[in-house]
């Protein structure tokens, strides 16, 4: 209550409504089972523990049981209270304060404080620290973070400081109206100073690490397993449920569909494709299948002809039956795409393209005529190369979508790649058409269509148009939700008439969970999933 | 003998000097860096990146921090798993591969040599006819087919053993992995073994011994298997290599934590100090084994160690 009225007073700090926080939510007739373990397949080895060096999704997974951040997720992907209890946000969206919980406490005991964060801000950005999700922080434009990494000011000048041990401020170059909602991301979650100093890299092993999440990390066994234990000290702790999760790294589907029906797993990572119509079949209440904030996509080379003639790509685009493709080559209930942003996001629904609207056959007639108006034809027959990474559904698609264009005159050239040559050939602007799949890395439709303005990093298509770079430079600044949508919505038509990508379709997650597994998050879209907010029930 | 096991230890040397330079040069042509990922960083956090590797300077210069480092019997940090040094991922994933390797070595011996011995004095019987059915079955059958199908039927349906895992060793997780390596080497080991067997018992020292009354049991355990397994000994060389590499596969389908696993993903993330590490150990295991074949082949025939 201090705290509100000493910043109600300043006047220039409005508060942010607060959900209330979140932890396993066991309904009242639920017989819970004696043991609380679970066993879950993470799909790959996590590349570390490390809060500011991980990377991918595996990581996340596990440092989301091992670290607390400012904020969590619910169980449909909304922003609800973490290590900070309430928070303030500006009236110009560029200054955020925080107020951690009393009761945050490290798995050592002591109280977590306003002075961690601002460690483990500055620890981000520091050349030293070497993180690779550093530009993540930058993203948020915190006051001289991009300078900070580029080495020309030292980290102490962050724009973030700890008014006293409990109160955090985050002060923004530019406003950014979603920066809460970035703050769910693993990069931006505290790192426990003293034992940095004290073990250096080897900080993050077990007996070593000292973390602030619900669960400690108890055993690693490099590509075996990694096993974390309750954390007593977590401020939520009597609302925790599960004892002890183990994380098993299986990489390829038949031994996690084995493993998962010997028992072995509680949970996999993923189904795979070429059994997911059978088990949903034969065992329909442990298919769990989400909507994802995703995309997957085909790039354009809008530098290279042909592919810089928008006829050309509105042709290719237009001709790609993506029903077909979701119900009968897909078909665990991913939707067709024809905008960038998936309808899985939150607070924002695309708008209808002009060419989503047309039937199919429609959307053929117009693609065979802009082809001819290219300069295409039997006579002069398109000829292009679809790259991919190795994976049977991308050849999959690839082929059918090869089939799709026939009739266009158009002859396709599939080349399959191995990961890092695949992602070396698009980066070095070495590729006609290459496959694509962006996942939002936060619930907002910025994370998704920043991706095609010109200096963004991921923009494989090389698209540049000045109106869709000051549409989403105004997005930012933008008063109300409504008006930011609004932008969205110009952003995603200049995208469809544009089409320096093919959106085909949005992804799914899906997973075997055994049926005694409770609290299961199938709502969230970023299928952020929290031990502490799950658990099992007596079998 | 000595003088053979001296020689042999110090070409051993230029070979894995040799190996490691090939290696260090010839991954560095693999398109893409252990810093390419799903996202292109910016331009300076992958040059802060670089500098703390050193992949910034030149690649002589790159290859002599190596060397010099190695001779310390410092394998570097590894670019993918970024809280350990290579040293670390190799002790931790070592003592399984080497468990696994041994345990699956040792039964290939065993199992082979008793297959192959059984065939050859129930020669033209149903017992022949199977072990030799089994050999052909699993000569042509990879361990990648075999493994998922020993799953499916002793895990899966049966239920009798886990499907994957380690389980710090238990035997319950090493017969699956252990019999998928083996099984394909063991109908090789059989079937040399029979042939050879059975040239030696058509020998004349052999026939001297039944004329003298002695028990079949002592002729094949004294007489005839110590000349018959020198073809198999000459392919223990090759098999050792093959359950190394092998074990690839295996310990990736069955979810180990071996070295196999590393070698896999170390190629694949451009982690070039792990590959690199990686090929000098199991080089240098490969050196010394086929080092111990060849002595152990000498106490065996000892024309051999003459030559030598």
């Amino acid at each position: 209550m201090k705290f509100l009225s000493i910043l109600a007073a300043t006047a220039v700090i409005t508060t942010q409504l607060v959900p209330a926080a979140q932890a396993a939510v066991v309904p009242a007739s639920t017989k819970l089972a004696e043991v609380q373990e679970l066993t879950v397949d993470n799909n790959a080895e996590p590349a570390s523990l490390d809060p500011h060096k991980v990377e991918g999704v595996p990581g996340g997974n596990i440092i989301r049981d091992l670290f607390e951040g400012l904020v969590n997720q619910d169980a449909d992907g909304n922003i609800v209270p973490g290590q900070a209890e309430s928070w303030l946000v500006s009236d110009d969206n560029k200054v955020f304060t925080f107020k951690i919980r009393d009761s945050a406490r490290w798995s050592d005991g002591n109280p977590v404080t306003a002075h961690d964060f601002v460690y483990s801000f500055q620890r981000v950005v520091d050349p030293a620290t070497a993180s690779r999700y550093s530009w993540y922080i930058e993203t948020t434009t915190m006051a001289n973070a991009a300078a900070i990494i580029r080495g020309e000011k030292p980290p102490s000048t962050l724009g973030v400081k700890a008014l006293d041990d409990q109160r955090l401020e985050v002060t923004l170059e530019q406003p950014v109206p979603y920066f809460i909602k970035m703050l769910a991301n693993a990069t931006t979650f505290p790192a426990h100073r003293a034992s940095i100093e004290k073990h250096g890299d080897e900080w993050t092993r077990p007996g070593n690490m000292v973390s602030n999440g619900a669960y400690v990390l108890d055993q690693w066994v490099v590509n075996g397993k990694i096993v974390l234990k309750r954390n007593p000290k977590y401020w939520n702790d009597k609302e925790t449920v599960i004892n002890q999760v183990t994380y098993l790294p299986i990489t390829t589907d038949s031994a996690k569909l084995h493993r998962y029906k010997t028992g072995e797993l509680d949970m996999t990572g993923t189904v795979p494709l070429e059994h997911y119509k059978r088990l949903v079949q034969k065992i329909p209440d442990e298919v769990v299948t989400s909507p994802e904030l995703g995309t997957y996509y085909y790039s354009f080379n809008t530098t290279k002809p042909p592919m810089n003639d928008v006829r050309v790509r509105k042709a290719l685009s237009y001709a790609i039956n993506r029903s077909a493709i979701t119900d009968y080559i897909l078909g665990q209930g991913q939707k067709p795409a024809y905008t960038f942003t998936p309808e899985s996001v939150s607070g924002f629904t695309p708008p209808e393209t002009d060419y989503s609207k047309l039937s199919q056959k429609e959307r053929n007639q117009k693609a065979a005529k802009l082809i001819r108006e290219a300069g295409y034809g039997p006579d002069k027959p398109l000829e292009v190369t679809i790259v991919y990474n190795t994976s049977e559904g991308h050849k999959k698609l690839a082929i059918a979508i090869a089939q799709m264009w026939k009739p266009l005159g158009v002859k396709v050239r599939l080349e399959n790649q191995e990961w890092k040559t695949f992602l070396d050939l698009k980066r070095n602007n070495r590729f006609e058409i290459a496959r694509g799949g962006w996942m939002g890395d936060y619930n907002e439709a910025s994370s998704m269509l920043d991706l095609h303005t010109t200096r963004h990093g991921q923009n494989d298509s090389r698209f540049s148009n000045k109106q869709y770079d000051v549409l989403m430079a105004k997005s930012r600044t933008a008063a109300t939700d409504k008006e930011r949508n609004s932008l969205y919505s110009e952003a995603e038509q200049i995208l469809a008439e544009e089409m320096p990508v093919a959106p085909i379709y949005q992804y799914v997650s899906s997973r075997l969970i055994k049926p005694y597994v409770g609290g299961y998050p199938v709502n969230n879209v970023q299928a952020t999933v929290y031990t502490k907010d799950m658990y099992i029930k007596a079998h | 003998m000595l003088l053979f096991i001296l020689k042999r230890l110090a070409l051993a040397i230029p070979t894995l000097l040799i190996l490691v330079t090939l290696s260090f040069f010839l991954i560095q042509t693999a398109p893409g860096s252990p810093f390419t990922g799903d996202f292109n960083m910016p331009p300076e956090i992958l040059a802060n990146l670089e500098a703390k590797y050193h992949l910034d300077e030149p690649l002589y210069r790159q290859y002599f921090y190596y060397l010099s480092d190695l001779l310390k019997g410092d394998l570097g940090p590894s670019f993918k798993y970024m809280d350990y040094s290579v040293n670390e991922l190799v002790a931790q994933s070592l003592p399984l591969s080497i468990k696994l390797g041994l345990t699956a070595f040792i039964v290939m011996v065993i199992a082979g040599v008793a297959l192959g011995t059984l065939a050859a004095i129930r020669q033209n019987t149903w017992v022949d006819y199977l072990v030799m059915s089994f050999s052909m079955t699993g000569v042509v059958l990879p361990s990648f087919v075999i493994a998922p199908i020993l799953v499916l039927l002793f895990a899966v349906t049966l239920g009798w053993l886990p499907a994957g895992g380690w389980n710090d060793g238990h035997w319950s997780s090493m017969v699956l992995p252990v019999a998928s390596l083996t099984i394909v080497y063991i109908a090789a080991v059989a079937r040399i073994m029979r042939s050879s067997m059975i040239e030696t018992l058509n020998s004349p020292f052999i026939r001297t011994a039944r004329a003298k009354g002695l028990p079949t049991h002592r002729i094949i355990l004294r007489h005839a298997l110590k000349p018959s397994l020198l073809p198999v000994v000459s392919y223990l060389g090759p098999a050792f290599v093959g359950i190394i590499t092998g074990s690839v596969v295996i310990e990736t389908v069955f979810g180990l934590p071996g070295i196999g696993q590393h070698f896999v993903n170390g190629a694949l993330n451009r982690d070039y100090s792990l590959v690199l590490g990686l090929t000098v150990i199991v080089g240098a295991l490969t050196i010394l084994f086929t080092t111990l074949v060849d002595i152990l082949y000498g106490l065996i025939d000892p024309k051999i160690r003459i030559k030598h």
